[in-house]
């Protein structure tokens, strides 16, 4: 897998399948929409304010994902010195980050007409800003460090920080008595959700992530581009 | 019909701001993330374009730099 992201063989791949990531983005997002919006049916207690949920949701997963995934990798930059680790944190963070600020506004718009506030200094949505935090330090981090060993340990450094946000996001609800409600799709235990508003939730989450990856390639390949612009200066 | 999916039983203004605002964060990563690519593409064609000959030939000879100038306008390759 991780072969397969080796930069001499990214710039092909990347090519190949960026149109056909982005077709399948198109394509997925619009049955999630009509799904989302038009055949889904309103929940009993909070009527169309649910659909929020078809936007809200996947972002908070989507964004909690990619950050475990930068955490995870984070590991490797600092255990095996692997410089494409960096490349492939590097390029995920702007959608990871772009996905948090989704969840937060979207956690907020919900708010409002649920529980009669924009925002609320919960456990949940209080964790989740701290994510939107981390993920900013990580990209400023590359931003403002003009050296890129130093950026990679000060990067790597946050990231793997922020790690211990993960389990705090995910068990806030059941820790304190939060205003989120507790998650009502487990892999574990059985889903409270039923089909209706699964089947969007899902079209709209598969939607979300070929977006990231699309982003991801982008972002990867604008990468390498930089690295090899420097390497044509010293041929 | 129309009426009741912009009005979603005056949530309307709820969802719609959501998902738009959604789409346009979308909008604003894709096109801030496609216009760093392509300003790095130009700038490689730039850069090879006034390459010396040995420089080109021994560009030529990498893979990685034959896979960035089959996908920009730069004919030398």
């Amino acid at each position: 897998m991780i072969n397969y992201f080796n930069p001499n063989n990214t710039l092909q791949i990347i090519n190949k399948i960026q149109k056909l990531v982005f077709a399948l983005f198109v394509i997925v997002l619009m049955l999630g929409l009509i799904e989302a919006l038009i055949l889904s049916p309103e929940d009993y207690k909070q009527s169309d304010s649910v659909r929020i949920m078809y936007v809200h949701v996947p972002s908070a997963w989507i964004s909690l994902g990619i950050f475990s995934v930068i955490s995870i990798l984070s590991f490797g930059v600092f255990i095996f010195k692997n410089k494409n680790f960096s490349l492939i944190t590097k390029s995920l963070a702007p959608s990871g980050f772009v996905f948090s600020i989704v969840a937060l506004v979207t956690g907020s718009i919900w708010g409002k007409p649920t529980w009669g506030t924009w925002w609320a200094w919960d456990a949940r949505i209080t964790s989740m800003l701290l994510l939107s935090i981390f993920y900013l330090l990580f990209i400023l981090s590359w931003r403002i460090t003009t050296d890129t060993d130093k950026a990679q340990r000060i990067s790597s450094f946050i990231a793997i920080i922020g790690l211990i946000n993960i389990p705090v996001i995910k068990f806030s609800v059941e820790w304190w008595n939060t205003l989120h409600q507790p998650a009502s799709v487990n892999i574990l235990e059985e889903t409270t959700i039923h089909s209706s508003m699964l089947t969007p939730l899902v079209i709209m989450t598969a939607a979300f992530a070929l977006f990231s990856l699309l982003i991801f390639l982008m972002k990867y390949n604008t990468e390498l581009l930089k690295i090899k612009n420097k390497g044509l200066n010293r041929l | 019909m129309i009426n009741e999916i912009i009005n979603m039983n005056g949530y309307g203004l709820y969802v719609w701001s959501s998902f738009i605002f959604t789409l346009v964060s979308f909008g604003f990563l894709y096109v801030v993330t496609k216009l760093n690519l392509i300003k790095e593409k130009k700038k490689f064609e730039k850069n090879f374009k006034v390459l010396d000959e040995n420089k080109v030939v021994s560009a030529n000879k990498q893979k990685t730099y034959r896979e960035i100038l089959a996908n920009t306008h730069t004919s030398k390759v």
